[in-house]
């Protein structure tokens, strides 16, 4: 019995992540990443999944240190941790996806400074167990993972008129001869395609009365 | 001295850090609410970028580079900044407690400010020297606080008008973002390094 209820905190954990305390249209948080690298599809999906792999891997090692990290100097705890697993992805995407990494440039490093991983730190993993750190991690990681999907799969068909560029599975959405609306694969296209996908969770999550 | 003016009027307009980079759009939604914290958040970016970059600059050439170690850029780069923010903190108590009123609230916010290690970082990468890398770093800021300035600006005019309640609180100051955006496209391709 204790085991049943324990699995279902662990569920409500991973989807509050992606349903109510979605890192990007709810709490509103980590946008430098969210904005700049959702052109494209994959992109989009590689920068989630990195930033999810070093929020499980921090949350995790975060929380099973807490009772030895002193209140005083947490935060530099916390950053030089997550500066580690952020060094590990950046060396296996520089080793095993060149392409991905190139095309993520200088937003790899600056997973260290996505403001989503040091307040999960902050919020949750400085305090909670370490299993329900990991599915913390897990819930947002997929919460952001799902969030950049939307955003940059909306940003490439109406930007590029195609889904999945540069991967085997590239499909020209509207057929060769569409002329795409450009803007939405420039900065100004993501603030807008942002803001009006922020208006239109606003408007879901009334009409469900999810709070 | 040509290309120095260039790195200035590239960062500035051509690839603003906040319009065009998207570097510290957190700080860019979050204190540009009122013109007030808006102006001393600016001073703040452009007084720890400059600092910053001049610091990260130098432990890169000096210290990571002589001893193989770069792949611990990362992690010293934080360090570096997160030090450089306590210390300047620590100093401006200290030494200007008016200045300190002014500023004090925002160093803590520097420190999770993308722009100001997406600066250590690239001034690096584009292999500038070092009066390029300080440059590069007053001239991003000086960038930022333009964006976060006028953003502020429109905002406090912003609070007048009727937005739909959907759009209200970020959305709609994201798409007022775009529109911004969308202004300062007109400056690409001007000027390339």
């Amino acid at each position: 019995m204790k085991t049943m209820s324990n699995m279902n905190i662990y569920l409500q954990d991973i989807s509050r992540g992606i349903v109510r305390d979605n890192p990007t249209f709810r709490l509103v948080l980590g946008m430098c990443p969210t904005l700049a690298v959702t052109v494209y599809l994959i992109n989009g999906l590689g920068m989630g999944l990195s930033t999810a792999v070093v929020l499980i891997c921090s949350n995790v090692v975060i929380s099973a240190l807490r009772r030895y990290i002193p209140d005083q100097v947490r935060i530099p705890c916390y950053i030089v941790i997550i500066a580690t697993f952020v060094t590990v992805v950046e060396m296996l995407l520089k080793a095993f996806q060149p392409k991905l990494y190139a095309a993520l440039g200088v937003f790899i490093p600056l997973i260290v400074v996505n403001c989503i991983i040091l307040g999960r730190a902050e919020a949750f993993a400085g305090k909670k167990p370490v299993l329900r750190s990991l599915f913390d991690g897990i819930g947002i990681g997929l919460g952001f993972t799902v969030s950049l999907f939307i955003l940059s799969a909306l940003r490439e068909v109406i930007g590029s008129g195609t889904f999945l560029a540069d991967t085997a599975y590239a499909v020209h959405v509207f057929g060769e001869s569409f002329e795409p609306m450009a803007v939405f694969s420039q900065p100004a296209g993501a603030f807008i395609a942002l803001g009006l996908l922020l208006g239109l969770t606003n408007v879901i999550f009334k009409k469900l009365k999810i709070d | 001295m040509e290309k120095l003016i260039s790195i200035i009027f590239i960062y500035i307009f051509v690839e603003n850090f906040v319009l065009q980079r998207f570097f510290g759009i957190c700080p860019f939604l979050g204190v540009s609410r009122k013109m007030e914290t808006a102006v001393g958040m600016s001073m703040a970016v452009v007084f720890v970028m400059t600092l910053a970059t001049l610091v990260t600059w130098l432990a890169y050439t000096y210290v990571l580079v002589p001893l193989g170690l770069i792949y611990l850029q990362i992690v010293t780069f934080i360090l570096v900044i997160a030090g450089l923010v306590q210390l300047v903190e620590t100093v401006l108590r200290k030494i200007s407690p008016t200045l300190y009123q002014g500023l004090g609230i925002f160093l803590p916010l520097i420190t999770t400010n993308c722009a100001v290690l997406a600066v250590a970082l690239l001034a690096v990468q584009n292999e500038f020297t070092l009066v390029e890398a300080v440059v590069f770093g007053i001239a991003a800021a000086l960038g930022f606080s333009m964006a976060l300035i006028i953003m502020a600006g429109i905002r406090e005019r912003l609070e007048l008008a009727k937005v739909p309640k959907a759009l209200q609180g970020t959305a709609i100051t994201l798409i007022t973002a775009g529109i911004l955006s969308l202004a300062f496209m007109g400056f690409k391709g001007m000027l390339t390094l």
